[in-house]
């Protein structure tokens, strides 16, 4: 009796912690997907209406600014806050004495929440108190820096905001990655004469794939799950001019009052980022069997 | 990543290498842009958080007056004393102690819980493999990386249903539940890594599940026990999404009455005020980042790089 109890206590233990992601994740994810295919307004309806919501939500101009918005912001987000953390951690690598002091500056956005630094942000880029200001102090009146509040633009303040909080992050990593490369083949082709340049660009980058592709899935499923950051430094507007899917959807469900809508738009998100995570979970865990 | 990136991670915390032997390129010119670049970017970095610090001292006709960059002429603190106790965050005016001990009462039982669970997860998924514990692990993983705006709506529906809605004990469910995934993955990712003969061992000797677990394993699992705190705290406390969405009034975390305070159209707009609240609700993180640097930064390679 004990006997079998002991054999099956590994599947008792996780049983509970099984049953809750059974339930809150992926019967919630059903949940959703089915409400996406009903007419529900403020209440959940559970009579299936087909694609009616998909065609209202591909109808929405609103939800193309999302998307236009979300492919901008991530798409700059990822290249610029790999090409500074790659850069960053390059420099660092470079027997700096100070090393643990930056790295510690470099890195301590990362800690902050998004709110504190969309309010930070917010503050800086206060058009007529924030840099604005400095600048025309520094004797040019003419400056306008007043990209937060100018429809056209205020997407890119947002990608100011990521990239100062996330960048040392990435930093971080190709660190990692660097001080992993085998030293006898970078001595090697020292030995051979491979200049500098060279050497980085032919040898050293290209043996950071792997470490390009976890920023890359890192990032970019940061961006697409971007919400805080546009609440506290945009709040989406001006108008909506910098909405993106997860403020798009936020708004439907708990302002709008359109759950079809807020259902259709979140599936619409799990497929994005199943189509990037999938793979890559697949990869990495089997690579562990190898 | 690559097959030897799992341990590149404790690499990275080391003190600034010795063992390299060149790959500098030392002409003087070089070195003195290198540090050019590396001292801007600490520039850039540190820049805004000493804005943040010098606007909560200014009064407001400095800052209106004065620069942004600007040292304060006297150091004022009742900014720090209004953000703390007597802002307003839409109708009520207690400023953010209410809520920063909310987050406290949310933080505390939801890193303990979480952590808990993942320890006792991990270790049964690594060292007690069962037909379709990878599969099971799978699937929580997975779960650590949907967009979440997929489990709000049923979410707020299913806490509205058990009377959780809009209370601390609701979040509290909600942050464990969607906890579970990486704190499992970091217990199991580290268990890993023990010995199987180890377990063998013990069992020889009669020792069961649980007796191996306390015995053996918890003892040797303090740096992960760390990391995973630290994680779980970092990203509750910085919760927006969940806190926004599933409380009301007396309930609400700190980083929602910090949005609320910002974003409050009453009255006078306050920077000073504004710049103090961010700072009150980001010390707690800080504070954590600077005690414990490298285990924040184990936590966040392992939590991305899936080593």
């Amino acid at each position: 009796m004990k006997n079998l109890l002991d054999r099956h206590l590994p599947k008792i233990v996780v049983a509970p912690s099984f049953a809750a992601v059974l339930f809150f994740v992926y019967g919630f994810i059903g949940w959703t997907l089915y409400v996406s295919f009903t007419k529900s307004r403020i209440l959940p309806k559970y009579d299936l209406v087909g694609w009616l919501q998909y065609d209202k939500l591909f109808a929405t101009p609103r939800w193309y600014v999302a998307l236009d918005n979300l492919f901008v912001f991530t798409g700059l987000f990822v290249a610029i806050a790999i090409l500074i953390g790659l850069l960053l951690a390059i420099l660092l690598d470079q027997k700096i004495r100070a090393e643990g002091v930056i790295r510690t500056i470099y890195l301590y956005p990362m800690a902050l929440s998004f709110i504190v630094t969309g309010t930070a942000w917010k503050w800086l880029l206060n058009p007529g108190l924030g840099i604005e200001k400095v600048v025309q102090d520094l004797g040019f009146p003419d400056f306008k820096f007043d990209w937060l509040v100018d429809p056209e633009m205020a997407i890119y303040t947002v990608v100011m905001a990521g990239v100062w909080q996330s960048s040392g992050f990435v930093m971080a990593l190709f660190l990692a990655g660097l001080r992993s490369i085998n030293e006898e083949i970078v001595r090697a082709a020292q030995v051979d004469g491979v200049g500098p340049f060279r050497l980085y660009f032919h040898i050293i980058i290209p043996s950071l794939r792997p470490v390009f592709v976890s920023a890359v899935i890192v990032l970019s499923h940061l961006a697409i799950k971007s919400f805080d950051l546009v609440i506290a430094l945009t709040h989406g507007g001006p108008g909506y001019a910098t909405d993106m899917p997860a403020t798009f959807m936020y708004a439907m469900a708990f302002s709008r009052g359109q759950l079809g809508q807020a259902a259709a738009s979140a599936t619409v998100m799990l497929a994005t980022v199943s189509a990037v995570i999938i793979p890559y979970l697949y990869s990495e865990l089997r690579r562990k069997h190898d | 990543m690559t097959s030897g990136h799992a341990d590149t991670k404790a690499v990275l915390m080391r003190p600034a290498p010795k063992r390299r032997t060149g790959r500098g390129w030392t002409p003087a010119l070089l070195r003195a842009l290198l540090f050019l670049i590396l001292g801007l970017f600490v520039l850039y970095y540190s820049l805004p958080l000493f804005v943040m610090i010098v606007t909560s001292l200014k009064s407001l006709e400095e800052i209106r007056a004065g620069s942004l960059l600007g040292l304060p002429q006297a150091i004022e603190l009742t900014s720090w004393k209004t953000a703390w106790e007597s802002a307003c965050t839409g109708v009520s005016c207690h400023g953010l102690k209410p809520y920063f001990w909310n987050s406290i009462l949310l933080v505390v039982p939801a890193v303990v819980i979480s952590t808990a669970l993942g320890a006792i997860n991990g270790y049964a998924i690594s060292k007690w493999r069962f037909p379709g514990s990878n599969v099971i692990f799978g699937l929580m993983l997975f779960g650590c990386f949907i967009p979440f705006q997929v489990v709000l709506l049923p979410m707020a529906i299913t806490l509205g249903t058990i009377n959780l809605a809009g209370s601390v004990a609701g979040l509290i469910l909600v942050h464990v539940v969607y906890g579970i995934g990486f704190t499992t993955l970091f217990f199991r990712n580290y268990y890993v890594t023990v010995p199987d003969e180890l377990v063998k061992a013990a069992k020889v000797d009669g020792a069961g599940f649980f007796a191996i677990f306390t015995r053996i394993f918890l003892p040797l699992s303090t740096p992960v026990i760390v990391v995973t705190v630290i994680w779980q705290f970092t990203n509750i406390w910085n919760d927006f999404l969940f806190g926004v969405s599933f409380s009301q009034g007396g309930s609400q975390p700190i980083t929602v009455a910090l949005n609320n305070i910002v974003n409050s159209t009453t009255g006078v707009k306050e920077y000073n005020v504004d710049m103090a609240a961010a700072i009150i609700a980001a010390i707690p993180t800080l504070l954590v980042y600077v005690v414990a640097g490298k285990y924040f930064i184990r936590g966040l390679t392992a939590g991305s790089v899936k080593g």
